[in-house]
């Protein structure tokens, strides 16, 4: 029931009344959303992470443990009441550690999804919507970048480039990328068919505008759950190359080089492996509850 | 059916290329000059030159990897400075190794993981089903060489019951190598104690391994049961007096089968992968810890190695994996 | 009191309710249906989607899934026993075995990855399971069987289609599969479920037949359920027609078509364009379907009736106004005497 406005009065609705579409379906997307339990701990999760990964640095109660300073005398104690996660090797607090281990694995996972995405999703738009042999190309590269088993590709860019956390972000974008192309291809080449498309097209719109004003806002939401997802496995494929040794270098306090330092001190000492092990499963746990509950709301094919 | 294996097979073999032309990228994108590297560290300017030369490495890139590729088929697949063998050699010895693992690592994630799925879906939202989503859910968060360690404290060295890590104990003698596959070799051998044991040191490993997969094997499984039990067609098997177990265990299974064979094929990827991590930890000697050994060592051509075969062993695993759901959807082989 | 019916009568359904539980509150799907149905009789259910006919269909067979469906009262009395407190074997000795069902669309209702003759097999073996004779069947035995019940069906080319898929066949081949699956078990009583629905009007005729020639080869019973009129006017003996949950009228074929009782049903059929007077106005039938989960307490038609007056608020049972017609109406004696 639209009533036919002039151009004027259209202007001079208010921001809330032009998209009240959108605001209503966000509502409902929240509203779902909060209906669901795991998705609703997930969420809290991350944002518990979140906020330990900005603040991290002013709460830790040991923050002379992260300038790396050795206190022979107390290493290697189990968890009391100073030391909540016990000590390490050299007698730093492992819950400083911890703590300062979780901004790292927040800009490693936040930089290697970011990356991909610029490299992937533009990749998957401009495959989907040349087509031919643009298209060809693009996704025969993707697939054999596809068909490398992840962390083995990571570890052999990362041993071109030489160990080290800039490598081994470099590297795990490199391994991720494709996954974004494929996605988006895909999504393109079913929205370019799409009448409203073709209608666009048949006024007139550039391809900048048909781009950005229709392909686009479709695409979110599956990256939107992709990204998510990815989170998580990001910071496994960050920890395992941190684990190997071929990531951050140890004392760098992330949490899989912390591992692969503690693992020398299993089992008597074996607080030094669990903590940062524990941070790394709740944490990866939070991004996938979460986003399967993004998935839920946002995809429809998924609701049960 | 033939046709559709050799047009896989023909794709196949168009993928290996570009893996070789990724590998070969990489290790050109190695910031030290290969030519320096090779010559060693007191070379001079002059006998560097005289490598380069040698070693054509002053020719167009094309060329090189033509060469490249060349070298490759003839069986030269570099030296490791580690281990001083020929990397292909080396790669021979610790394939199996892998092979092993992955293969009985998989097996037990579809074993377990299919009926599994099929239960907690029978079960929806009862208690089987959260028990069974408790495992899931941790299973894909637990990093694996966390949940490897934390096996390893536990099962080996607090309650003993399975060995640290190694393949075998120092003192056994190994079977006659048949294939090179210790559990296979020791079947075929007849030598039953041998065989326990390769088995008691290959649980806690793949265990590990084979976590995730199982966790994402369950979940896929569980959900695309639930979407077929509410298909049209079951009601007609059920309105038709078929029992409810047939009905479960193989008019639905059969087609929530399809999208769970996906999930398999790309969780073996992931496997692949976790392997370098599993047998680091549990020094089980295959070709992750080969490459994994090389990377700290910059030992440059046995990484590519491992990363050829690994990737050539993916590529056709997934081969494999299209020829099952070909077979399993009979309107898959109809488009053949 | 609880009696059993009458031993001639082959089914009987007596004050049947039923409801569902959804998020939103109680769905009252059924209330009080009721009705017989004499051997090799065939009777056709009409009424518009929603109605209540799928669900009167399935709660025979017992295959309505129990969380969300609750069985209220009433009784489905076939061969001397309750359906309704039958255990869930002795259930699924009756379904295919006793009382077979078809359904509305052929492409759903067949699995897409086991053949044609693979899941008829199946079928025959599992009958000759449940009914606990003493012979088993063989595998190659039971292929026959398959084979021969495909002929019965008119299928061309049996012995080729029992390799087949589902995908490679017609739409009307496919029902005509599902039909042999129904009679693998040799039932007493066919429940059709919309099973021309799907189909080309071409196909739907030769369907049509089909069920009649069998019905009368094997002396089945037909339950035909459907909201196509023209069907009903073809193929059945008598009709039951459905409103909101409610049985309203229950006529033999002339009597619906000629005098209909309801007012519900005189609302249908002038609402279904005439072939001998096509420019006939057609009428609809003004007003809404009632919500179900808060339906009106008496009469489900009364909010669009024209002829509603204040003992409409008591809901109507079904009254033998006439020989072969009963209707649930306060007003159709008032009808039937002002016509007459």
């Amino acid at each position: 029931m639209a009533e036919r406005l002039k151009t004027n009065e259209f202007a001079a609705q208010t921001f809330a009344q032009r998209n009240a579409s959108f605001i209503r379906s966000l509502r409902l997307y929240i509203r779902t959303f909060s209906r669901n339990t795991s998705a609703m701990f997930g969420l809290l999760i991350v944002a518990i992470f979140l906020i330990v990964a900005a603040i991290g640095p002013w709460i830790v109660p040991f923050p002379e443990d992260a300038a790396g300073s050795i206190n022979l005398d107390i290493k290697l104690k189990p968890p009391d009441s100073t030391h909540w996660f016990g000590t390490d090797e050299v007698g730093n607090d492992v819950f400083t550690r911890v703590i300062l281990g979780t901004r790292v694995t927040l800009q490693i996972a936040c930089i290697v999804t970011g990356v991909a995405m610029l490299i992937g999703v533009p990749l998957g738009m401009i495959a989907g919507l040349l087509g031919g042999w643009v298209q060809e190309i693009i996704m025969r590269i993707t697939d054999i970048f596809l068909s490398i088993p992840g962390l083995v590709l990571a570890i052999a860019i990362v041993g071109a480039l030489g160990p080290g956390i800039v490598n081994a972000m470099l590297a795990l974008s490199l391994v991720w990328w494709p996954g974004y192309v494929r996605l988006v291809q895909a999504k393109t080449l079913a929205l370019k068919n799409e009448i409203y498309v073709e209608a666009a097209r048949s006024i007139g719109s550039s391809k900048m505008r048909i781009v950005f004003i229709h392909i686009l806002p479709n695409c979110t939401s599956p990256i939107i759950i992709k990204a998510s997802m990815d989170m998580g496995m990001a910071i496994l494929g960050a920890a395992s190359l941190g684990f190997l040794g071929l990531g951050a270098q140890p004392p760098y306090p992330e949490w899989g080089a912390m591992i692969s330092v503690a693992r020398t001190y299993l089992p008597d000492w074996w607080w030094y492996s669990f903590f940062p092990g524990m941070a790394i499963s709740l944490t990866v746990l939070g991004f996938n509850l979460l986003g399967d509950g993004l998935r839920d709301v946002l995809d429809p094919k998924h609701r049960e | 059916m033939i046709r559709f294996v050799f047009r896989r097979l023909f794709l196949m073999a168009f993928m290996l290329l570009g893996l070789l032309a990724i590998t070969f990228v990489i290790s050109h994108i190695a910031p030290s000059d290969p030519a320096a590297l090779a010559a060693g560290p007191d070379a001079n300017v002059e006998m560097i030159e005289r490598y380069r030369l040698e070693h054509g490495l002053d020719q167009p890139i094309y060329v090189q990897f033509a060469t490249y590729l060349e070298r490759l088929s003839s069986g030269n697949w570099g030296k490791s400075i580690l281990t001083t063998r020929p990397v292909a050699d080396d790669l021979l010895l610790y394939f199996p190794n892998t092979l092993e693992l992955v293969v009985f690592s998989i097996a037990i994630a579809i074993v377990l993981g299919i009926p599994l799925g099929v239960i907690a879906a029978v079960h929806q939202n009862r208690l089987p089903d959260h028990l069974i989503r408790i495992l899931t859910v941790s299973g894909v968060a637990m990093p694996m060489f966390w949940l490897g360690l934390m096996a390893q404290l536990y099962f080996a060295l607090h309650l003993e019951w399975f060995p640290l890590g190694g393949r075998m104990d120092m003192m056994t003698d190994p079977p006659n190598p048949i294939t090179n596959l210790l559990i296979v070799d020791a079947f075929l051998s007849g030598d039953f104690e041998v065989l326990l044991e390769a088995l008691h040191y290959i649980v806690l490993p793949a265990l590990a391994l084979c976590f995730p997969a199982l966790a994402s094997i369950i979940r896929v499984n569980r959900a695309e049961m639930l979407e077929t039990l509410k298909q049209d067609y079951i009601l007609n098997s059920m309105a038709h007096g078929i029992s409810k177990f047939r009905i479960v265990a193989m008019y639905a299974l059969k087609n929530a089968m399809l999208p769970t064979m996906a999930m398999i094929g790309l969780r073996f990827g992931w496997m692949l992968g976790g392997t370098v991590l599993v047998e680091t930890v549990f020094d089980w000697p295959g070709i992750g810890l080969y490459a994994v050994q090389a990377t700290i060592s910059s030992d440059f051509e046995p990484i590519m190695g491992a990363t050829i075969v690994l990737g050539a062993f993916f590529m056709f695993t997934n081969l494999l994996i299209d020829m099952v759901y070909a077979w399993l959807d009979p309107r898959v082989r109809g488009q053949i | 009191m609880i009696t059993s019916p009458a031993n001639n009568v082959l089914l009987s359904v007596r004050d049947l309710r039923l409801s569902f539980r959804t998020f939103d509150g109680s769905y009252q799907a059924l209330d009080r249906i009721s009705f017989d149905l004499m051997p090799g009789e065939s009777l056709g259910i009409v009424g518009e989607t929603g109605c209540g006919k799928s669900v009167t269909a399935r709660a025979i067979l017992g295959l309505l899934p129990s969380p969300p469906a609750e069985i209220l009262g009433g009784e489905i009395w076939f061969n001397g026993s309750n359906l309704l407190e039958a255990n869930q074997k002795d259930l699924r000795n009756i379904r295919g075995n006793e009382i077979s069902m078809i359904f509305q669309d052929p492409m759903t209702f067949l699995n897409p990855v086991f053949t044609i003759g693979y899941q008829l097999i199946d079928v025959i073996i599992a009958h000759n399971k449940n009914s606990r004779v003493a012979k088993k069947i063989t595998r190659s035995q039971a292929y026959d069987v398959a084979l021969s019940i495909l002929e019965k069906v008119q299928l061309p080319n049996p012995h080729r289609q029992m390799d087949c898929y589902p995908h490679q066949l017609s739409g009307g081949m496919r029902q005509r599969v599902l039909i042999a699956m129904a009679l693998c078990g040799r039932p007493k009583l066919l429940i059709a479920d919309e099973p021309t629905t799907a189909l080309d009007v071409t196909i739907q005729a030769q369907i049509l037949d089909l069920i009649a020639e069998l019905r009368k080869d094997l002396g089945l019973s037909v339950v035909l359920i459907t909201h196509d009129l023209g069907v009903v006017a073809s193929v059945c003996d008598r009709v039951l027609v459905m409103y909101a949950g409610q049985v309203v009228e229950d006529a033999s074929v002339k009597a619906l078509f000629t005098k209909p009782g309801h007012p519900y049903t005189r609302g249908l059929l002038k609402a279904v364009p005439d072939p001998l007077c096509p420019s006939k106005k057609l009428e609809a039938i003004p007003g809404n379907l009632p919500n179900l989960l808060n339906p009106p307490p008496g009469c489900r038609f009364e909010p669009r009736c024209g002829l509603a007056n204040e003992a409409c608020q008591k809901t109507p049972v079904l009254d033998l106004i006439d020989q072969n017609q009963q209707v649930a109406c306060w007003n159709a004696r008032e009808a039937v005497r002002v016509k007459n």
